[in-house]
């Protein structure tokens, strides 16, 4: 490699000018800094393919792979997929996605009505503290928010006994207690997602739209929510995939009383069901990525679209 | 006319409505997470749970063992990103596609499913490897002093946050001519990158460090999963025989992390706020 290098030059710099000389060499300089420019993302591209590739790659595998009860032998199959589909684990994605889904729309509408209430609202200051509250509420999740969650409105919570709830029939352990728990770090994702697009939304339109006769309801029907609509379902859809990857919260707050994916898999991890029900575990892994992956192929896409809106 | 002055500047009822409920949602568990602590039915106030904390068993470990791991993925998601990008905008701008699916990759795949692929894989030791010198690796990286396995899971779902942090922190700074100016003074190019590139990029290192710290602190399902016993993971274990303690931690551990993000805030230049890590529930 070296010599073949040196032999080279050493064969084009007669040929060359030595007025010219310098041009080369600025060139073969360029070409040395681009390769050691790729050779510093090497490392990045090394480490995922190896940290994260080969987990993805033993989850295909297994999700694929079907081992015969009778004979011991394994082979390649859409078994453990369809299993993945049916009884108990079907129940827990549908579970999940019932969860994910009714959480992310009262968050996506609440959110809405807060951000619209801030962007609205003369007070600067607030506006910045509302912002600064959500960035930090919207990264609170996992184990300390389902104690906070406990502690308020658990069996022995603070609300429960002041309020007497538990006579009312309230338990947190249960589809809605979940809800309003999710709602916690949901509302504020949706806060950061929704308010530049409201920011966006400029007077004049409001004000051309009222020069022309428009009502309130007919300018949030033509002008406003059309503009809206991306922002708006691409924050829909990030809420969805947020909720529906959560599982600390979940497994701190209400162990496995309400049927989720993610509670589901780490039961099959952690060996607490039928040995062999591993690699239906990775086929509902399987199952998850699939449907965060259609997430995130929407998201994308609407977010692309809003930011022209904003520019 | 009377149209456009119908509409008044002023606080209307419904945002005041809007405002004050939100403020009661997010205020009230906080506000009873502390009773819950202080307040022991049948014994009155009392600061017990927060006092024993350090003396309660499994606690300063399992918290030293966060932060060490928090380091190290620290340091290996700069030693692997910063380069990166830097060498995206200075040389190899066509790597940039490759490099920006790379660090999204892990979004799209929940924390629970990942495990479950590590998992798997950790089982290949001893299923496949044992008579190999492989089979030695796969029981150091699972060595319960300092678990590398975690800090690799880590490393993986912090690269999202820690490549859009310094990429925007990249943007705001012309790379190729403060690379330029500082060769055409006489300083080599690893000098150049160290002495005029990086401090400009303080402050991305620094929000790449604290998303990445926040998220290592509250990691529980990969930790759990893989039977390891940081910090969040004791916090569960100890909340069935002592609530109130658990409580108490979770609360202490909000605290300290808010204010990092709050920092971060600060740091970000007052307007932006720190993009969620949405993987920590």
């Amino acid at each position: 490699m070296t010599t073949d290098m040196t032999s080279r030059t050493a064969a084009a710099s007669p040929a060359a000018a030595p007025a010219a000389s310098a041009a080369p060499a600025v060139r073969t300089g360029r070409r040395r800094a681009r390769r050691s420019g790729a050779l510093a993302v090497v490392p990045l591209l090394l480490f995922t393919a190896i940290a994260f590739g080969l987990p993805a790659a033993a989850m295909l595998d297994g999700a694929f792979s079907v081992r015969d009860p009778a004979s011991g032998t394994a082979s390649y199959g859409l078994g453990n997929l369809t299993a993945s589909l049916q009884g108990a684990y079907l129940t827990a994605l549908v579970g999940s996605v019932e969860l994910s889904a009714t959480s992310a729309v009262l968050a996506a509408l609440l959110g809405l009505l807060l951000a619209q209430a801030i962007v609205t609202s003369p007070l600067r200051g607030l506006r910045e503290a509302v912002l600064t509250a959500s960035g930090v509420l919207a990264n609170f999740g996992g184990v300390p928010l389902a104690f906070a969650f406990v502690a308020t409105l658990g069996n022995s919570g603070v609300l429960t006994r002041e309020l007497g709830l538990t006579d009312t029939g309230w338990n947190l352990y249960s589809f809605w207690g979940l809800v309003l728990v999710y709602l916690y770090f949901l509302v504020p994702l949706m806060v950061l997602t929704i308010t530049p697009a409201l920011d966006g939304l400029r007077t004049q339109w409001r004000e051309a739209a009222q020069n022309n006769g428009a009502t309130h309801r007919q300018y949030w029907q033509h002008v406003a929510l059309p503009v809206l609509a991306p922002s708006l379902l691409g924050g829909l859809v990030l809420l969805f995939g947020s909720a529906f990857a959560a599982y600390a919260t979940a497994a701190a707050m209400v162990g496995s009383s309400v049927p989720l994916v993610t509670l589901q898999i780490a039961d099959a991890i952690s060996g607490n069901v039928l040995i062999g029900q591993e690699n239906v575990a990775l086929a509902l892994s399987l199952d998850m990525v699939l449907v965060a992956g259609l997430v995130m192929a929407v998201y994308l896409p609407l977010q692309r679209r809003s930011a022209r809106w904003l520019a | 006319m009377a149209r456009l002055t119908a509409r008044p500047a002023t606080a209307s009822p419904w945002r005041a409505l809007v405002l004050a409920a939100a403020a009661l949602y997010f205020l009230v568990p906080l506000a009873a997470s502390v009773v819950f602590t202080v307040d022991v039915p049948g014994q009155g106030l009392n600061l017990d749970a927060y006092t024993r904390i350090l003396d309660t068993e499994g606690f300063l470990p399992s918290l030293l063992l966060s932060l060490e791991l928090a380091a190290a993925t620290i340091a290996v998601v700069l030693l692997l990103v910063v380069p990166a990008t830097v060498a995206l905008r200075l040389t190899a701008p066509k790597l940039r596609p490759v490099v920006e699916i790379v660090c999204a990759l892990p979004l799209v795949v929940p924390p629970i499913a990942f495990v479950a692929g590590i998992g798997t894989v950790l089982k290949w030791g001893p299923e496949h490897l044992s008579r190999t010198p492989l089979f030695q690796t796969f029981v150091a990286v699972q060595n319960p002093d300092f678990p590398v396995v975690l800090v690799l899971a880590y490393a993986v779902m912090a690269l999202p946050f820690a490549h859009r942090a310094l990429d925007a922190g990249l943007r705001a700074v012309d790379v190729r001519t403060l690379v330029e100016a500082a060769r055409s003074c006489g300083a080599s190019l690893p000098h150049a990158l160290l002495r005029a590139v990086l401090p400009n990029l303080r402050g991305a290192l620094l929000s790449a460090s604290f998303l990445t710290l926040a998220l290592v602190l509250g990691e529980f399902t990969i930790a759990q999963l893989l039977g390891f016993r940081p910090f969040a993971v004791w916090i569960v274990n100890i909340s069935g025989s002592q609530a109130q303690m658990s409580v108490a931690v979770s609360v202490m551990s909000l605290l300290v992390t808010w204010l990092l993000l709050l920092l971060l805030a600060g740091f970000g230049g007052g307007r932006r706020t720190p993009s969620p890590t949405t993987d920590r529930k």
